[in-house]
Parts: C-alpha cells; sequence; structure tokens
C-alpha cells in the first residue's frame, strides 16, 4: 500500500506527463458524439451528473439547472429545485421531465435504470434516492429530505486550500504554476465564493458507530448511487457526507445490512461514488478518496482490490455473458490539466485499455460523474464540467 | 495620479471614500464633445416582460441585441436590429443568477459572464451551451459564510471569484476579467485551456495589479485592455498579458469596448457612481472615445435619468463606432446612441506607462 501511495502522488507531481501506468495500457480507438442528444431550444443542460438508458434505448438525463433555491419568509429557510431529469426517445430526441416539480430534485448526483425499467433518480442535497416507474410515477422513496437548511451551512469548513491549484503568482512571468500535486485532485475554488466541492467527507458518526458507518437505516448523508443484484435487493453507495458505507436493501426497500466506515483499510472508504454489480453478484465500489476500486460479495464481504484505475469516479459494468467494466478517472470540475481519461478494465482488475482525457473538446471529458454501459463499444459518459452527455463508440479494438 | 500610484493602499481608501473628487482630477481637459441622440423607446419589450438592472449589452453581426439583464431572475434577452424583441435565451439556465456581462464573438456566439454563479458561458447562435469556464459553486454546500474564514485563496486556474467580462483575440484565446474577489486577468486557449494570468486574488495598484478590473476588450492585435476600475485607470498588455501602456486621464474606466474595422476605436465610460452621491453627476459620467493609443477623440454623455443622460453605464457596445449602445445599472435600460462628428482637438495622451 505504501509503494502504491508514493506512486500515485509521483505521478500526480508530474501532473501533466503521461501516468505511468497508462504506458503499458494500449489506447483504445474511439468516437464521441457531443450532442447525441437534441434539446428543444429553450433549454439547456447544467451540470450533467447523471445519464442511463432503458431496454428500448430511451435515454435519461439527470442534471443540475435552474436556480437552486431557499425560501425566505421564515426562521427555517427551505431548499427547492436545482435539478431536473430529462427524456429522450433512442434517437435522441426530447421526450419530457420526469419529476418536475417533484419535493427532492436538489442537486442531482445519478440516474440508474433497473432491469424493469424503473428509472432510480440518486439526489446527493435532499438524500434520497427516488425510484419512478417507465410512466414516471413514484413507486418507492429512499431516505428522507431534510425539512430545512441551516444557513450558514451546517458544519461548513473552510475549503481546503491544496497545494497547488493556484494559477502562479501574478506578473508578467506567471506561468502555469501550482498544479494540483495533492493526493485529492481539488482546486481550489474561485474566490471565497465557494468551497471546494470535494472538501473529504467522512468521519461522522452513525448513531454511536464507528465514523462514516451510518446507522441501521436509509438515512444517508449526500448519497452517490445505486445498483441492484439478481434477486432486486437494492445497494447504496452512501455517500459524500458523513457516512462512508454501502447499504444494502431488500427489494421492497428494507434494510438489511451495511458495510463499511471512513477509512483507508480494505472495507473501508472515502469518497464512494458509484457502484455495480455484475453478474455473479460480486459489488464493485468506486472508492475515489482512496483511488482504488474494492470488490465485495453481496454481503459485504471484502474480496479483492483494483489499484491501477487513477480516482475512480463512475464505473459501469456491460450486461451479456462476458462482462468489462469501464472506469472514468475524472478529473473535477476545477481543473482541466490532470486525469479524465476511461479505464476499460475486465472483472479481474487488468486494464484493457485506456481513452480520452480532461478537457473541454469533443473526445475530451471533463469530471465524469457517470457512465452508462449500452453495450461493450457503445458507452455514455455524464461531464459535470462540460455540461453535456457525450456518447462514446469504441471501434476496431481488440477485446482479450 | 502619480501619488496615487506610489501609495496605491492609502490611494485606494480615498478614492473609494471619494470617488467624485478622484475622478474630476482624473480626467483630461478641454476634451472636444461629441454630439448625439438617444434613440426613444428603441427596444420594445412585450407586455409583462421588463428588464431589471441592465448590466450587459451586445449586438451580433446582423445587428440583434442582446441585454443581459437582471430582472426577477437574471435574464438573457434578444431583440432585432429594429428594437423588436424576438425571444429569452436560456431562460431558468444553470449559469444565470446575476448578470455581469454579455458579448458576442466574431462567430456571433453569445458569450454571458454570471458574476452570482462564478461562470463564463458559450450560447451558440441556437441557444444551446457550448463552453463552459469556472464552476458553479454546488448548492449541496449549502449557503456558505462570506467571506470564509482564514486566509483568501489563491486564485485558481479555472475557477473564477465574482468575474466581470470576456474578450477574444483574433485567434480565439479567451481572455476574462476577474474580478471582485479575484483581481486578475485570465488567458485561456481557445479550448478553454489555461495559459497564463496577469494580478492576483490580491489588488492592488501598482502597474499589472488590479483593483477590481472589471472590463475588458481585445484589439485586432491581440493587445488587451483592461477596465481597472477599483484604480480609476485603463492598462494595456499585449496578447501575453505584458504590461503595455497606462491610460489614467479618463476617470474611473468602468467598462471599455473597441470598434471592428481598419481602424479600432477604444471607448470607455466614467460612469457616475452607484447612489447617486451629491455632486457625482457634476463630474461623472461621460464616455470617453479615444485611439487605442491613449489619444482622446472626443467625449459624450452625463450622468442623468432622463433618456440621453445615464445612470452609471455598466456596459457598452460598439459594434458601429458611431452607434453605440449602452447598459445602465440605475435606470434599468439600454439606449442606443447614435454619434455626430465631434470638433476640437484631440488630447494626446499624457502618460503612456510602461513602468
Amino acid at each position: 500500500m505504501k509503494r502504491t501511495i508514493q506512486l500515485a502522488v509521483g505521478v500526480l507531481a508530474l501532473a501533466v506527463a503521461p501516468l505511468a501506468a497508462q504506458l503499458v495500457v494500449p489506447e483504445l480507438t474511439y468516437d464521441v458524439q457531443i450532442e447525441p442528444l437534441k434539446l428543444p431550444g429553450n433549454l439547456n443542460f447544467g451540470e450533467v451528473a447523471g445519464v442511463a438508458t432503458n431496454s428500448k434505448g430511451d435515454v435519461f438525463v439527470y442534471t443540475r439547472t435552474g436556480h437552486p433555491t431557499l425560501s425566505l419568509g421564515t426562521a427555517r429557510p427551505f431548499a427547492h429545485g436545482g435539478s431536473r431529469m430529462f427524456r429522450f426517445d433512442k434517437t435522441g430526441k426530447y421526450v419530457g421531465e420526469i419529476g418536475q416539480g417533484s419535493y427532492a430534485m436538489l442537486f442531482a448526483e445519478k440516474v440508474k435504470v433497473d432491469p424493469q425499467d424503473n428509472i432510480w433518480v440518486v439526489d446527493q442535497m435532499s438524500n434520497t434516492i427516488m425510484e419512478f416507474d417507465a410512466e414516471g410515477r413514484l413507486v418507492m422513496l429512499l431516505g428522507r429530505k431534510a425539512e430545512s437548511e441551516a444557513v450558514p451551512a451546517r458544519g461548513a469548513a473552510p475549503p481546503a486550500a491544496p497545494g497547488g491549484g493556484g494559477a502562479g503568482a501574478g506578473g508578467g512571468g506567471a506561468a502555469a504554476g501550482g498544479r494540483a500535486a495533492g493526493p485529492a485532485p481539488q482546486a481550489g475554488a474561485g474566490g471565497r465564493g465557494g468551497a471546494a466541492p470535494d472538501a473529504e467527507g467522512g468521519g461522522g458518526r452513525g448513531r454511536g458507530g464507528p465514523p462514516g458507518a451510518g446507522g441501521a437505516q436509509d438515512v444517508f448523508s449526500r448519497p452517490t448511487d445505486v445498483a441492484w443484484d439478481a434477486a432486486g435487493n437494492i445497494y447504496v453507495a452512501d455517500g459524500l457526507g458523513n457516512n462512508s458505507r454501502i447499504a444494502k436493501f431488500d427489494k421492497n426497500g428494507k434494510f438489511v445490512r451495511s458495510w463499511g466506515q471512513t477509512g483507508t483499510a480494505n472495507g473501508q472508504f472515502r469518497q464512494p461514488r458509484s457502484i455495480a454489480i455484475d453478474a455473479q453478484g460480486l459489488v464493485y465500489v468506486a472508492d475515489a478518496g482512496n483511488r482504488r476500486i474494492q470488490v465485495f460479495d453481496g454481503d459485504g464481504n471484502y474480496k479483492t482490490r483494483f489499484l491501477n484505475v487513477g480516482t475512480p469516479r463512475a464505473i459501469c459494468i456491460t450486461s451479456g455473458p462476458r462482462q468489462v467494466m469501464y472506469v472514468s478517472n475524472s478529473n473535477v470540475p476545477e481543473d482541466i490539466d490532470v486525469e479524465g481519461n476511461i479505464y476499460k478494465v475486465d472483472l479481474t482488475g487488468k486494464l484493457l485499455g485506456t481513452f480520452g482525457r480532461a478537457g473541454r473538446i469533443a473526445k475530451e471529458f471533463n469530471a465524469v460523474n457517470q457512465l452508462e454501459c449500452r453495450t461493450e463499444n457503445e458507452v455514455w459518459a455524464a461531464e459535470l464540467g462540460n455540461w453535456r452527455v457525450s456518447k462514446i463508440t469504441l471501434r476496431g479494438n481488440a477485446t482479450n | 495620479m502619480r501619488r496615487a500610484l506610489s501609495v496605491p493602499l492609502a490611494a485606494a481608501l480615498v478614492l473609494y471614500a471619494l470617488p467624485a473628487f478622484a475622478q474630476v482630477k482624473a480626467t483630461a481637459q478641454n476634451v472636444p464633445e461629441i454630439p448625439y441622440d438617444s434613440v426613444p423607446n428603441f427596444l420594445k419589450l412585450p407586455p409583462g416582460r421588463y428588464l431589471g438592472e441592465a448590466i450587459g449589452v451586445a449586438t451580433n453581426s446582423k445587428g440583434h441585441v442582446f441585454v443581459y439583464t437582471r430582472s426577477a431572475n437574471t435574464q438573457l434577452f434578444e431583440f432585432d436590429q429594429n428594437g423588436t424583441f424576438v425571444r429569452e435565451i436560456g431562460p431558468g439556465a444553470y449559469n444565470f443568477e446575476f448578470a455581469h456581462s454579455v458579448r458576442v464573438d466574431p462567430q456571433d456566439n453569445i458569450w454571458v459572464v454570471d458574476e452570482g454563479t462564478n461562470t463564463i458561458t458559450r450560447f451558440n447562435p441556437e441557444g444551446h451551451i457550448t463552453l463552459v469556464l469556472g464552476r458553479r459553486p454546488p448548492a449541496v454546500q449549502g449557503m456558505l459564510q462570506a467571506p470564509l474564514p482564514g486566509p483568501k485563496p489563491p486564485a485558481a486556474k479555472y475557477t473564477f471569484g465574482r468575474p466581470t467580462d470576456v474578450a477574444w483575440d483574433p485567434q480565439g484565446n479567451i481572455f476574462i476579467s476577474d474580478g471582485y474577489v479575484n483581481h486578475r486577468v485570465v488567458k485561456f486557449d481557445k479550448n478553454g485551456r489555461f495559459v497564463k494570468q496577469v494580478g492576483s486574488q490580491i489588488p492592488g495598484g501598482e502597474p499589472s495589479q488590479f483593483s477590481t478590473p472589471h472590463g475588458i476588450a481585445v484589439d485586432l492585435n491581440g493587445n488587451v485592455y483592461v477596465a481597472d476600475r477599483g484604480n480609476n485607470r485603463m492598462q494595456v498588455f499585449d496578447n501575453n498579458l505584458v504590461l503595455k501602456n497606462i491610460y489614467d486621464n479618463i476617470g474611473v474606466s468602468w467598462t471599455v469596448c473597441i470598434s471592428p474595422g481598419p481602424h479600432q476605436y477604444l471607448f470607455t465610460s466614467n460612469s457616475n457612481p452607484n447612489g447617486n452621491t451629491p455632486g457625482s453627476w457634476d463630474i461623472t459620467g461621460e464616455i470617453y472615445k479615444m485611439e487605442l493609443d491613449g489619444t482622446i477623440l472626443g467625449k459624450f454623455g452625463h450622468a442623468g435619468k432622463q433618456l440621453g443622460g445615464f445612470q452609471v453605464v455598466h456596459m457598452m457596445d460598439c459594434r458601429n463606432p458611431d452607434q453605440i449602445f449602452v447598459a445602465e445599472i440605475e435606470s434599468w435600460r439600454a439606449q442606443k446612441l447614435l454619434l455626430k462628428p465631434a470638433t476640437g482637438t484631440p488630447v494626446r495622451p499624457t502618460t503612456t506607462a510602461a513602468r
């Protein structure tokens, strides 16, 4: 582990130099469509947090847009709005909106479609997971939105000003100084108006348990993702706040168990950001803050880990008899000069290839928050930083 | 003004407290007057729509007029060349919170600078977002204390602190004035990758420092003109952000624009301060027309709330140098001005201050 950490820091210090790991990983050939979805003239995406497709090829996009609002007039400010979910057909034509005016679409995080074509929406701010049926009716809710917000925000820490991230001293000779050098590649937010959005979560105590263990319940703290096993059991990655755990519920939403707490040991998490389950029921957790993927069985028993995937912030697994995983080594939206490539990985953790880098033009990616494995050669990416959905087509790549 | 430059901190405090006094000292004398008319009711809004603080105004190649306004929500309106309302662009877009600037690039993309969301966003002519610089502070963090405790973090490459304006050079490189929290100018390449900055998160009055850089424009040679509002001056940089000139006889320099074409003109507004302070109307409010080298060709306008007067000009468009659009804060309007030839002797620059 120590060696791995040193290697990771060294690689980050190089920042723009090619990642050492990539040198031995084949570059995959790919094309990208950056406007696969046709929005009506008066609509725009904001930060695109989630993208998913159903069995018919309909596309669902969960985006942070509109005006996140706190209402005045009471000692308790209430939060409203800030995110919307749009639906498109398989040709990319806009169909409509799901959840418009609903109670808990505040800060989009993920959208997933289950095998029955139900649409699951993960909202990071309202701490809820909303299941809609294919017609857009709410079927089930996990979690509960806080009744009101605290102003200033409860426990709002000053922005971690990590070493680097600055633009260098002013004056005539200022070059691009201050590359992000810390292990958490977060740029300082611009000015005092914004704190570092990826300030480390974790450390909270769930009902007297160890830090980040959460409670035996569906009280989430900035949850990030949801997935299901073949039996329909529900697994929630929870999250970026005080909890650092995976919570398991049965298909009816009854709490079964949770595992994990804040930390770096096997079975512990720092910022679990994405979760996927393979055909055998193994649970893959993108443990972004620890720069690894951890693998568990359905009861939470630790199996193995992948340490060669950068900072995994989004993962997906293809369906079919021979499954592969795509892993986004996402940059943060505040810095496009680090990371940003996507790995293709087999389920033992072997790197099959890599493609892309951070940036704003086509075939570059900016802070991918969700990957949708439509097929092994068709992957959709939700980009926080570019406010867009990219449809990726991989071409002529030998698989092994 | 030289003294002010040598004791920037004290001067900045004095200037802040006594803007009128400072501005009258800092304006050139015997400047020719440029006669002008203001077109009455040029922008025609449909019933139920209003301009608020009309913070930004810009025109495209067809003469369409874009106004970025602080209405009930911050909104971006498009009018045609006759002032007829065409549409609202991007209603409810994620980058709209507190308008600051709108500019139209040579490809007719519409760029908006929003100081409430710390973003610079490019809309294509159809009204869809195609580029985003900066990041809106995530709502999930809740309402943060401002200013946050502790030392001010260094300005980062890709995030802004209440940015103010945007401009491009002929190669498409992007220049951003940033702003009220940071005090710098940042250069990005046309793909939005950081190249360089001048200034920092700290305000200052020395050459190449800024105190609220509030407007920016680039000429055909790639030189960068920055309205250094808090320092009562304009600073001119080459394309690599190396200082070339300081023009400090034009008042407060709230905003700047440069006309296109082979002979370019520079306009800057000595806007009267918000709040209509006693005496301020007498000595502020005029707009200067200049050569790029700092020669003042003339001035026009004055503080005032009636049509033809200016109540805090926030931004100008000078795509046609004889037909200027001005957007005002405290009159909730954008005026179309028709300039007539000036008579009189241009005023040569007094300070060419590449120091």
